[in-house]
């Protein structure tokens, strides 16, 4: 018998309250949700369903109000901000839907950043590795471009490449087309996936793509806060 | 570099103009510290220069002695009370050699001049004025005053070749019409002695240039009738500073009351003091308003850059890093501010030194008097330090403080 697919992410139980007094809204009402290396998951649902908020806390950017998170079987919803920083650092890459990067910095050091601060590689390994990684987005040309001198597309990619410099085992993408034309997103969701699945690593997508969904392995839809 | 350092360096090149803001604060602030304190403590410092070079850092006079004060019960009783009822002085030191000898044995006194002192009237071709006459050793006086450099017309060699040459103060010198070369007339009390000027001195200080003629011991004992003791002994002191200490020390071993330039001058003092007070808050006032202007310019940056710390807290970038990078922001515009500032300091205090402004009375200028004390730009550099650290500890805090969820949802308060 082969052996199980390891699990990369596993939520169970998940509730998430936003907003204060009278304001105060009941987003996640108790969300189970698994994810397996290799595969590649969309969620999807309407606006104000939960859907990234589900993603934050998975991406340990968010504490839940009630539930458990485990992060490569190691339980991270009790944890400190430090062990979450860490866990974030070394297992989870982002991919945000408006790019998010740091327009300051060039497209390299973008990519580098994740990497210098988690210290396993040397500097010049660094430097490799960023160049090999945009080189496989398709910006092996532009590493010494400024975040400003490059398009959307081109940004996103820059992200996509940036989250997977760490090699995390978890890739998090809210939206990560939704701001692009529709080549540059078939563009940028086939690079996500390829990369994924050839380095092992669990894709939790949020999005309103239908296309995009329906090329996925998983799609799970929500509504109200809850998994339909 | 850390990637922190990196991360800084680059945010603080990319926002020039905040960066120009605070910097120009901290350079404003740095640079205005040093030319007022340069300002305040020129005059001064040139004022405590010129009374030590005149009058010296202490001046052994009167001898001491005790007194009692008793009282009696009367006849058949026993009581008898009686304390110490302050101090008489005899006036004049009387064996200025045993005290000169004794003070020497002290560390901190570098030079003694005996003088011997006497009021007597001035007679020249012209007119007569009042004056005091101070009997000096030319070199042993050299060593407790700044005479050499005080001599504005003649030369010492002069006087100290001529047994009746005297120095005259510039302002009796110029009221009695006399030059070097010419004669005079000293008069105690009928008694006349003819003296020739050998050089006429001014130390700025109008009392003692209208009323002060040296001569020489000798002669000042021959005219003033005093075969011993002197009037009082100038000490001068390695560390001028000590002397209150010193003073109090000598006046206990040398039963000779003993008084430091600090209390000699105290009214001066005191002015200069209130000067420095005012000085001080006005600054205050200034690195105050540079302190706001400096937390408002990183409180902006913190703002402008939330969603930056958002992507780094995705990444992995602890609370802590987050509060070093605004840090170190600080720290290299306090950097650039302290070197630029002290050098602004440094251009503004050498500019005020050149502003004419003649003064004539308690010293002699005719420029702005600045100090350059290098613990000027030491305190402006901590201050400065202070200051941006205090400024920039709050947003870098608060930047920390941002939860990376909100930010990225939008709700980042």
């Amino acid at each position: 018998m082969a052996d199980p697919v390891p699990l990369a992410l596993r939520c169970a139980n998940l509730h998430r309250y936003l907003g204060q007094g009278e304001g105060r809204v009941h987003v996640l009402k108790g969300v189970t949700f698994e994810a397996q290396r290799g595969q590649v998951y969309a969620i999807v649902g309407p606006s104000g369903c939960g859907k990234s908020t589900l993603l934050y806390l998975l991406g340990l950017l968010d504490q839940p109000d009630g539930g458990e998170i485990a992060i490569n079987g190691q339980t991270m919803s009790n944890s400190d901000d430090a062990a979450r920083t860490a866990a974030r650092g070394a297992h989870i890459g982002f991919v945000f839907q408006f790019h998010f990067l740091m327009l300051e910095f060039s497209a390299l050091d973008n990519v580098m950043m994740p990497m210098r601060k988690l210290g396993k590689l040397s500097p010049a390994a660094m430097i490799e590795r960023a160049h090999a990684l945009l080189g496989s987005v398709g910006l092996g040309d532009k590493t010494h471009r400024l975040g400003t001198q490059l398009s959307g597309g081109e940004q996103q990619r820059v992200a996509v490449a940036r989250a997977l410099a760490n090699e995390p085992t978890i890739i998090l993408a809210d939206e990560p087309t939704g701001n692009l034309d529709v080549k540059n997103s078939a563009m940028v969701f086939d690079l996500l996936t390829r990369l994924a699945k050839d380095h092992g690593q669990a894709v939790v997508l949020v999005t309103h793509n239908p296309d995009i969904a329906n090329r996925c392995d998983l799609v799970r839809p929500m509504r109200d806060g809850v998994f339909v | 570099m850390s990637p922190n350092l990196r991360i800084a360096c680059r945010f603080l090149t990319a926002k020039k103009r905040a960066m120009l803001m605070s910097l120009s604060c901290t350079v404003l602030g740095v640079g205005l510290f040093i030319v007022t304190q340069a300002t305040t403590s020129g005059f001064e410092d040139f004022f405590i220069k010129t009374i030590l070079g005149t009058d010296g850092a202490l001046r052994i006079q009167d001898q001491i002695q005790d007194t009692l004060r008793s009282m009696n019960g009367g006849a058949g009783s026993d009581f008898l009370f009686s304390h110490r009822d302050g101090v008489k002085y005899i006036e004049g030191v009387e064996e200025p050699k045993a005290v000169i000898s004794a003070l020497r044995e002290f560390s901190n006194v570098s030079g003694t001049s005996a003088v011997l002192r006497g009021n007597v009237l001035v007679r020249s071709s012209f007119k007569n004025e009042s004056a005091q006459v101070f009997g000096i050793d030319l070199d042993e006086h050299l060593k407790v005053s700044d005479l050499n450099h005080q001599i504005v017309q003649g030369d010492l060699s002069t006087f100290r070749e001529a047994p009746t040459g005297a120095l005259v103060g510039k302002v009796l010198a110029d009221r009695l019409q006399l030059d070097v070369g010419n004669s005079f007339l000293l008069d105690v009390q009928g008694q006349l002695r003819r003296f020739r000027v050998s050089a006429i001195y001014e130390t700025g200080i109008a009392d003692v240039d209208k009323a002060r003629v040296y001569v020489h011991i000798n002669e000042a004992r021959s005219l003033l009738k005093k075969p011993i003791g002197v009037t009082f002994i100038q000490v001068n002191l390695f560390d001028k500073n000590r002397a209150p200490q010193d003073a109090a020390q000598m006046q206990e071993v040398l039963r000779h009351s003993a008084s430091p330039w600090q209390e000699r001058e105290k009214a001066w003092l005191s002015a200069f003091r209130a000067l420095s007070v005012s000085s001080a808050i006005t600054v205050s006032v200034f690195t105050l308003i540079a302190g706001l202007a400096m937390f408002n310019t990183l409180a902006m940056i913190v703002l402008e850059k939330t969603k930056d710390i958002a992507i780094l807290r995705s990444m992995g970038y602890e609370r802590r890093d987050i509060t070093q990078i605004f840090l170190w922001q600080a720290a290299i515009v306090l950097a650039i501010g302290a070197v630029l500032g002290a050098l602004v300091g440094a251009v503004g205090t050498f500019a005020v030194s050149l502003i004419p402004l003649p003064i004539n009375g308690i010293f002699k200028t005719e420029t702005f008097q600045v100090s350059w004390n290098a613990w000027h730009y030491v305190e402006a550099v901590l201050t400065a330090a202070i200051m941006v650290m205090a400024a920039s500890i709050i947003p870098a805090r608060r930047a920390a403080r941002l939860e990376p969820g909100d930010i990225v949802r939008g709700t980042a308060q």
